[in-house]
């Protein structure tokens, strides 16, 4: 996990990325000839107005969804070049999603959501669960763990989903609007932690609406528009 | 991965109009479980009401109406003729005439109907005794001196023919107006005729109802009992011509006990047949259902399966997830059909018990059980397996959306 960091080489590399949808007779060209380059253990918030791409900028580096146009790279690799089940493996285990929404399954307890990726991975029962409860001391949500996730607040759910994202030890994070649901003060919690993530050495990208938040945690801004990088911003931090 | 934990966590929190639509595959394995159970049950119940178990017997019968009592209602019955020359085929053993008479048996100040069967004398008299496997169960058989004295079917010791109290060797049975002293009592046969019937010296059911000219049934003990066919042939071939009838019009049947029972199986086959395909029927209708169910279910958890993909699941995962939920949903509509099923079966084969007089023990296969669970099972999974496969193949974001 916690490599050198290689400042130099782009731990995610995106190549005039595009995606468009056909709807009926015209175009949408929601990511529309993106070329960035992510270095390793950076702390990327990514802005914009609502429609100009962020999501599905998201998802395709995050292997959920394939480019129209372009490569996309991840340490090197050319994620989109590769079929279902290996774009699955990247998905388990390199990458961790965060949502807005925070998207956990609700038949399941907290500590069997967390516990999830890593069954998916084939890891062994007594190491998952294990792996499972560290984890969710850390997030101090050991209480919670026999909960079913409406049976806790918004902050400890987008936990939870920190927690499973952490599962399998991903070297990216990434939160599409992780605050969006939450109050200011617990919205704070969750970037706290997601720095606490990065000092780690992973890579964390976000995306927000707020400004104040980018300006506050990111190293640096990307800024979308019409599926276009306006602009890059770079963050002084101490 | 357990995909069982999983289906169970699901299943868990489904409504209960998802399991209505298990009805069928709960009918379906319900008819198998429960016609299985009862159709061994009689066919071993069948078997013992043959009474005899010697199969070595042949029954020879007047062609009759099929009801009442073997012999009644015939319209050509067997003649003293007929059972002389029976005698004298070289193939024939022995042969020995049989009459069952209908009457009228007081005791206790009650009065019952009942049937009364001829115990023929000298050798035929053993031979009878030997086929029929006489034993007392209290008192002693009849022998040829026996004038005014009868042996009793056991469940008139069992006090179960409606007289309000048991009959034991020494009591005097009033028959037809006719007092009568019980020597013994049968052994109980587990069979309606044998244990209800009171056997009697040929000579007394003479007195009673006057000079026996025609037989009801006759049985024949063939030389050869691996000839058995053969002396079969040779009655059917020696009725014939002494009766003078063409083949295939006989008025008379010759049957030996495998035949009988054979036909008696062959009957419960058809009944078999007729209920797989209600059973089939009901278990197509049922995996419709399920079909139904899980697709409504993968559109529900459209969002689920997005955020499975995205935490890392594959194609074949979530295939998985949804295959085995539906064969764990057809497996719990089969595991009430099973329950269901058992208790008729248990339930059948003691009301068969109780209406012919049998003693069979209810079996339940484990075997049964086994493989209607197993076959519930795969019919869902089987059911399961177009709308799993939507559901894997669903796109992740599009899914995540919801
Ligand atoms: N499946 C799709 N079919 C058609 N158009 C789509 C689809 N997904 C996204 N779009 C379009 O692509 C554009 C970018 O959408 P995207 O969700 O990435 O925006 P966003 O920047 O995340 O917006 P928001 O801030 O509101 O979340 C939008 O115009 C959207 O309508
Ligand atoms: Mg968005």
């Amino acid at each position: 996990m916690k490599k050198e960091i290689d400042s130099d080489k782009a731990f995610i590399r995106l190549n005039n990325v595009a995606k468009y949808y056909e709807m009926g007779e015209s175009v949408v060209k929601a990511v529309d000839g993106v070329s960035i380059d992510i270095k390793r253990g950076d702390f990327v918030a990514v802005m914009g107005p609502s429609g100009s791409g962020k999501s599905t900028a998201m998802n395709l580096v995050g292997s959920l969804d394939m480019p129209t146009k372009g490569h996309i790279f991840l340490d090197g690799e050319d994620i989109s070049s590769l079929n279902e089940s290996e774009l699955a493996q990247v998905r388990g285990k390199n990458i961790g999603f965060i949502f807005q929404q925070f998207n956990l399954i609700p038949t399941l307890t907290v500590f069997e959501n967390v516990v999830l990726p890593m069954a998916l991975q084939g890891v062994p029962q007594y190491e998952r669960e294990e792996k499972a409860e560290k984890i969710l001391r850390r997030l101090d949500l050991l209480d919670r763990r026999e909960h079913y996730p409406n049976q806790i607040s918004g902050g400890q759910q987008q936990r939870v989903a920190i927690a499973r994202a952490l599962a399998n030890d991903p070297e990216v994070i990434l939160a599409d609007e992780p605050t969006g649901n939450l109050d200011t003060k617990t919205g704070l919690k969750v970037m706290d932690f997601l720095t606490e993530l990065n000092k780690e050495g992973r890579t964390i990208v976000f995306v927000t609406h707020s400004p104040e938040l980018a300006k506050k945690y990111a190293h640096t801004i990307y800024w979308l528009k019409d599926g276009k990088i306006e602009r890059v911003t770079k963050e002084r931090k101490k | 991965m357990n995909y069982f934990i999983l289906a169970y966590r699901n299943l868990r929190k489904k409504g209960i109009r998802s399991y209505l639509t298990l009805l069928g595959i709960c009918i379906g394995i319900f008819a198998v479980v429960s016609l299985i159970t009862l159709s061994n049950g009689l066919k071993l119940a069948v078997g013992s009401q043959f009474g005899v178990s010697s199969t070595e017997l042949i029954t020879v019968e007047g062609a009759g109406n099929g009801f009442g009592h073997p012999g009644s209602g015939q319209v050509n019955p067997l003649t003293q003729r007929d059972l002389q020359e029976i005698e004298k085929l070289s193939s024939v053993k022995a042969a020995v005439g049989r009459v069952i008479v209908a009457g009228k048996i007081e005791f206790n100040n009650k009065v019952v109907f009942g049937y009364a069967t001829n115990i023929p004398s000298g050798k035929d008299r053993d031979i009878l005794y030997q086929q029929i496997e006489a034993k007392t169960a209290v008192g002693r058989l009849l022998k040829d001196s026996d004038s005014g004295k009868i042996l009793l079917g056991y469940n008139f010791y069992a006090n179960k023919v409606g007289l309000g109290r048991e009959i034991v060797p020494g009591n005097k049975v009033n028959i037809q107006g006719r007092d009568f002293e019980v020597v013994g009592i049968v052994e109980k046969k587990g069979s309606f005729i044998f244990d209800n019937i009171v056997f009697m010296n040929e000579r007394d059911i003479e007195s009673l109802y006057g000079s026996i000219e025609e037989w009801d049934f006759i049985n024949v003990l063939p030389r050869d009992k691996k000839e058995i066919d053969k002396t079969k042939e040779d009655i059917e071939k020696l009725l014939r011509r002494l009766r003078d009838v063409k083949v295939g019009e006989e008025d008379f049947t010759v049957s030996t006990p495998e035949a009988s029972l054979e036909q008696v199986n062959s009957i419960l086959n058809a009944i078999t047949i007729f209920i797989i395909i209600v059973a089939s029927i009901s278990i197509f209708v049922g995996a419709i259902g399920i079909i139904n169910t899980m697709t409504t279910s993968v559109l529900e958890r459209r969002k689920e399966i997005g955020i499975m993909k995205a935490i890392g699941a594959t194609n074949r995962q979530i295939f998985m997830q949804f295959f085995i939920e539906s064969g764990v949903l057809g497996l719990i509509g089969g595991a009430i059909g099973v329950i269901f099923g058992v208790v008729l079966g248990y339930f059948g084969i003691i009301g068969i018990n109780n209406f012919i007089g049998a003693e069979i023990q209810p079996q339940i296969s484990i075997y049964l059980i086994f493989f209607a669970l197993l076959g519930s099972f795969l019919i869902g999974a089987i059911a399961g397996i177009l709308p799993a496969m939507r559901a894997a193949k669903q796109n992740p974001v599009e899914a995540l959306r919801g």
